[in-house]
């Protein structure tokens, strides 16, 4: 459990009462009746008040700790579990195709080209390995700025420390990140990036 | 076009099922002189140490880039002639403008087939 956060929102009854301390100390300042807009300020400020409130119990009822210490590193292991079996099947897809190369340089002619063909293509489809590794590397990373950001939220309703983070700068940009760095972003989806035709009309272009 | 088979040719990638996919591949084009390294540092290392043909490099490699590897490359006296091609998953234009103002050969979006490969080593090595 997070620092500033107790279970079933315990710590929240006080927020309530301060709430309503806060509204009855703006009420005593003011003498004589209320005007409308005055009036309809005060239920409002109530009304937000208490919306915070409720907020601050709905995420301490969400068991962040559960999120950020089961949920989230059991889902990157087991993204990382996918990748380790593929790559162990496109292995093995690849010692086959050797041993079938073997054999098409044994038998030769016609068979040899058919099997060679058919060789080739599978070499071609596994590629697939390296395309949707990359992709489960993007999914974790995103499941990691989704946990960060889960304890930045909770952090920043749980108490003074959370104020402090609030106010913080953003994290300085890597002074050591050359532009291949920057630019790694990995596979796109279909139809996001740019086909091959494209690239080589492009590479034609600079000649 | 006729591609001299003795070139000795370097390929880089991460991914070692992608650098034995590739030699396969190579292997198929008769190319057997292929050295592999796993990142852009390892094959810069290869590189000065050795006398490669022809780069075939992937783009999304730790320590070192593929585009920072070809970057040093070019800025190598020895080494900046050396046709260097990008199979990579990056397929976004700005990449491509990157590689080619870094004096990419050529460039490669993965998944490829092994006719565009072969194409491209004609087409890098009848302009080397």
């Amino acid at each position: 459990m997070p620092d500033g956060i107790a279970p079933n929102g315990a710590d929240l009854a006080p927020e309530g009462q301060r709430i309503e301390s806060a509204v009855r100390a703006v009420l005593g300042t003011m003498s004589g009746d209320l005007s409308v807009v005055e009036a309809s300020l005060l239920a409002e400020l109530e009304g937000l008040g208490r919306t915070v409130a409720r907020a601050k119990q709905e995420i301490a009822s969400l068991r962040v700790d559960d999120i950020t210490l089961s949920h989230i590193p059991s889902a990157t292991d087991e993204l990382d579990a996918i990748v380790g079996h593929t790559a162990q099947a496109t292995n093995e897809i690849l010692d086959v195709c050797e041993t079938l190369e073997g054999v098409a340089t044994r038998v030769g002619g016609v068979e040899a080209d058919a099997l060679a063909t058919a060789v080739t293509r599978i070499y071609e489809a596994c590629s697939f390995q390296d395309i949707t590794g990359q992709r489960i590397g993007k999914v974790v990373t995103a499941l990691k700025a989704i946990e960060a950001r889960v304890d930045q939220v909770v952090s920043r309703f749980g108490g003074a420390a959370g104020a402090a983070e609030q106010h913080a700068p953003p994290a300085p940009a890597d002074p050591d990140e050359t532009e291949g760095r920057r630019l790694a972003n990995g596979p796109q989806l279909p139809g996001a990036g740019v086909s091959q035709a494209d690239i080589d009309k492009l590479m034609a272009d600079f000649d | 076009m006729l591609m001299d088979k003795n070139t000795s040719v370097l390929i880089v990638d991460d991914y070692k099922t992608m650098l034995r996919i590739i030699r396969n591949l190579l292997k198929q084009l008769d190319f057997e002189n292929v050295e592999e390294a796993t990142d852009g540092a390892e094959a810069l290392a290869k590189m000065r140490a050795g006398n490669f043909g022809l780069v075939i490099s992937d783009w999304n490699m730790a320590p070192m880039t593929g585009l920072d590897l070809l970057k040093e490359v070019r800025a190598d006296a020895r080494l900046k002639s050396t046709p260097f091609i990008m199979i990579t998953a990056e397929s976004k234009t700005e990449n491509v403008v990157a590689a080619k103002a870094a004096g990419v050969s050529n460039y490669i979006v993965k998944p490829f087939n092994a006719e565009t490969l072969r194409g491209k080593i004609e087409k890098v090595m009848a302009n080397a």
